[in-house]
């Protein structure tokens, strides 16, 4: 048994009726009508609790949790900037390994979690994540993905999806949006072969926080890239980002599975997947998309998917 | 009691650090700073240091990771050089701003490009502003002292500030010197535990690093210059006390033989040595020169450098950096004059850019700008950069 695996064996799970009370990110925060991020973050720290410290990267959960003098957080939580959270988790983390041992403090069970948005993660953080993730620090990993730069204003990342129409690859005459296919952002996590590695959705919750729970148990890096609908930049109702998260499930897009150890586990199988064409509409994003264009996408999402579940080991 | 040993002065510095107990040390690999946290590296693996070595993928992350170690309450080091300061440079500014008294030894070399490894002050002029205690080492002895009085001094919680010992690079950091190594129960008696004013603890949740909106940013910079400033009577203060205990006493300029100089060289780092041979050379011609070094470089010691100065007819004022603003001084020269503007002070002042990338300056350098600034006759003169080929 891996020591990911050997961690979690006797993990039993939140379920409806054993969900924590607590809320170390708290209401009263300024994030936009039906935020998909600040939902998933929200449950993320439910599942931790309160023995944890939080280092955030620049961008929308910085911003619309710590205006001075306010704070939506009851848990120790440090901002520094974009691209370096995932370093500056290391030296906390270090901190405490050398403090822990040296008598100075003795809080040997704090968790350690990094967050960051999908551009902090896939862009210009990932050299920082990368050199964590290869160190070994024993730290959770969170990427927000909102399929672009939200916090500036709906620009294009290497985790916006082929064709998406973002302020910085907006569809035009010449322009199909955006014309590079979505960073695999999981799977350059699992490159590293660290000991857990997984999807979430917050349409999802409780396989969310399990997730979250399980990542806190594990010893050493883990990284979670979570779905998190941005009805701002996605042009969809703020009433519908939970719908739209469950959606991009159903469809495939995001298919929510764990690696434990290196070993591929689906979380979920899609029984009777919706077409992709009922995902992009209800977001105007993708709405410049011809027919031509849909299919093209549904094909490489079906072959991602075929792909997915061949390393899972479940038949198609 | 300590002892006096050969040894070469990054090790030294290594030592120093380790004498300090650091808890966490978080560096990237960079000429000519290396040797310090290579044996920093070497001092953890044999157990003779018990902290956490971070070797990180860059010096951006290095400066990230000591924030983060510092914020968690841990005693931070970390060295650098050059290219590998002007990476980490962003986070620099947040190291200062967030108030976490982290220690840094910069082996001072020349910025890119040309792409050069050897020794001037352009990493040290760049990291003028970013709000951290800045020192500089004139030899080996006080790139160890400083180490020392660096972390008493950020960690002061009148203070909490980071602080900068500049060394030269190759020319003090690569140098075999007789260094005096205090014993670890002598460095415990200057320098207590670290005791951070507030830290990453979920016993006691702060939120740091929070949006600074337009009403409250302006007092947020306000608080950390204040701060800046007013670190300076905790430096001297520590500075005297470290001088109580050891036996060397140190302050903001060292002058030497300035009392009765007609001219006076004003320079910063181990050229101040040369100088001083200069001025000996120039002495026995019967030239009245002295020589007045910058030992605190922030603050900048306005009152300590107009003090010993102000008698002088002549000031020869070194730089060891371009200034690439198109006017007529330097980076070191415009501080000087504007101490003298403040004070109504106008003797003939020249000022040389010496020493880029590793060029030599030698005694016979030093007559020729002591002459050229005796010959001034009080005249607004440009910057002359000294031993360059046209």
């Amino acid at each position: 048994m891996g020591i990911a695996a050997e961690a979690i064996k006797d993990f039993k799970g939140f379920n409806l009726k054993n969900m924590p009370e607590v809320e170390p990110l708290s209401s009263g925060h300024r994030a936009c009508q039906g935020c998909g991020e600040i939902l998933a973050l929200r449950q993320a720290m439910k599942a931790l609790g309160t023995n944890v410290v939080v280092c955030s990267a620049t961008g929308c959960m910085e911003i619309v949790t710590s205006p001075f003098p306010q704070t939506a957080w009851n848990v120790p939580w440090i901002h520094v900037a974009f691209e370096n959270t995932s370093a500056v988790v290391s030296g906390v983390e270090a901190a405490y390994k050398a403090m822990n041992r040296k008598g100075k403090i003795n809080q040997p069970d704090v968790t350690f979690l990094a967050y960051g948005g999908d551009g902090s993660t896939a862009d210009i953080g990932i050299q920082a994540l990368s050199g964590a993730l290869e160190r070994g620090h024993n730290f959770i990993y969170i990427c927000l993905d909102n399929e672009a730069y939200m916090n500036t204003g709906i620009q294009r990342s290497s985790s916006t999806p082929w064709g998406a129409s973002t302020t910085t690859s907006p569809a035009g005459k010449y322009s199909k949006g955006q014309s590079t296919w979505k960073k695999n952002m999981p799977a350059i996590a699992v490159a590293h072969e660290i000991p857990y590695v997984a999807t979430a959705s917050p349409a999802y919750p409780v396989d969310l926080m399990n997730k979250v729970k399980k990542a806190s148990m594990i010893p050493g890096p883990a990284y979670l890239h979570f779905y998190s609908p941005c009805p701002t930049g996605w042009r969809c109702g703020g009433d519908e980002s939970v719908a739209v998260a469950r959606l991009a499930v159903q469809s495939k897009v995001f298919p929510l599975y764990e690696v434990i150890d290196g070993q591929y586990v689906l979380s979920r199988k899609v029984a009777k997947p919706k077409p992709i064409s009922e995902y992009f509409k209800m977001q105007r994003r993708f709405r410049h998309l011809t027919e031509t264009d849909v299919q093209m996408i549904q094909e490489r999402i079906d072959a991602e998917y075929a792909e997915l579940l061949k390393k899972c080991g479940v038949e198609a | 009691m300590g002892k006096r040993i050969g040894v070469e002065v990054s090790i030294a510095a290594a030592e120093a650090a380790a004498l300090a107990d650091v808890d966490v040390i978080a560096a990237y690999p960079i000429t000519p700073q290396t040797h310090i946290v290579e044996h920093l590296s070497e001092l953890v693996a044999d157990g003779h240091l018990d902290a956490e070595f971070i070797p990180v993928e860059s010096e951006h992350s290095a400066m990230s990771c000591c924030i983060g170690s510092s914020a968690a309450g841990a005693r931070t080091f970390t060295a650098t050089s050059s290219q590998g300061y002007a990476l980490m440079s962003e986070i620099c500014y947040i190291a200062s701003s967030m108030r976490l008294p982290i220690v840094m030894t910069v082996a001072n070399r020349a910025l890119s490009a040309p792409i050069s490894i050897w020794n001037d002050h352009a990493d040290m002029m760049m990291s003028r502003d970013t709000g951290w205690i800045q020192t500089v080492a004139e030899n080996g002895q006080e790139v160890v002292d400083l180490i020392f009085h660096a972390f008493k001094v950020g960690e002061d919680h009148r203070v909490l500030l980071p602080v900068q010992v500049n060394l030269d690079g190759f020319i003090l950091s690569h140098m075999i010197e007789p260094i005096h190594m205090p014993d670890k129960a002598e460095v415990d008696a200057y320098l207590p535990p670290y005791k951070p004013a507030m830290r990453l603890d979920p016993a006691h949740p702060v939120s740091m690093g929070p949006v600074g909106m337009p009403d409250i940013y302006t007092e947020a910079k306000m608080a950390q210059d204040q701060a800046l400033r007013n670190s300076k009577a905790v430096i001297v203060e520590a500075w005297k006390e470290f001088g109580d205990k050891f036996g060397r006493y140190y302050k903001p300029v060292e002058t030497y033989k300035t009392e009765d100089a007609e001219t006076i060289i004003v320079s910063m780092g181990s050229i101040s040595e040369t100088a001083m041979t200069a001025a000996d050379a120039l002495r026995a011609k019967g030239k009245k020169v002295g020589v007045a070094r910058i030992r605190l470089w922030r603050p900048f010691p306005e009152a300590e450098l107009f003090e010993p100065v102000k008698g002088a007819k002549n000031l020869v004022v070194l730089d060891r950096a371009m200034n690439f603003s198109g006017g007529d001084t330097g980076i070191l020269g415009g501080e000087v004059k504007s101490v003298l503007f403040d004070q109504n002070h106008h003797p003939s002042l020249r000022n040389f850019f010496v020493g880029l990338g590793g060029r030599d300056i030698t005694v016979q350098n030093f007559e020729e700008m002591v002459e050229k600034a005796s010959a001034n006759g009080g005249k607004p003169v440009p910057y002359e950069i000294i031993n360059v080929r046209d």
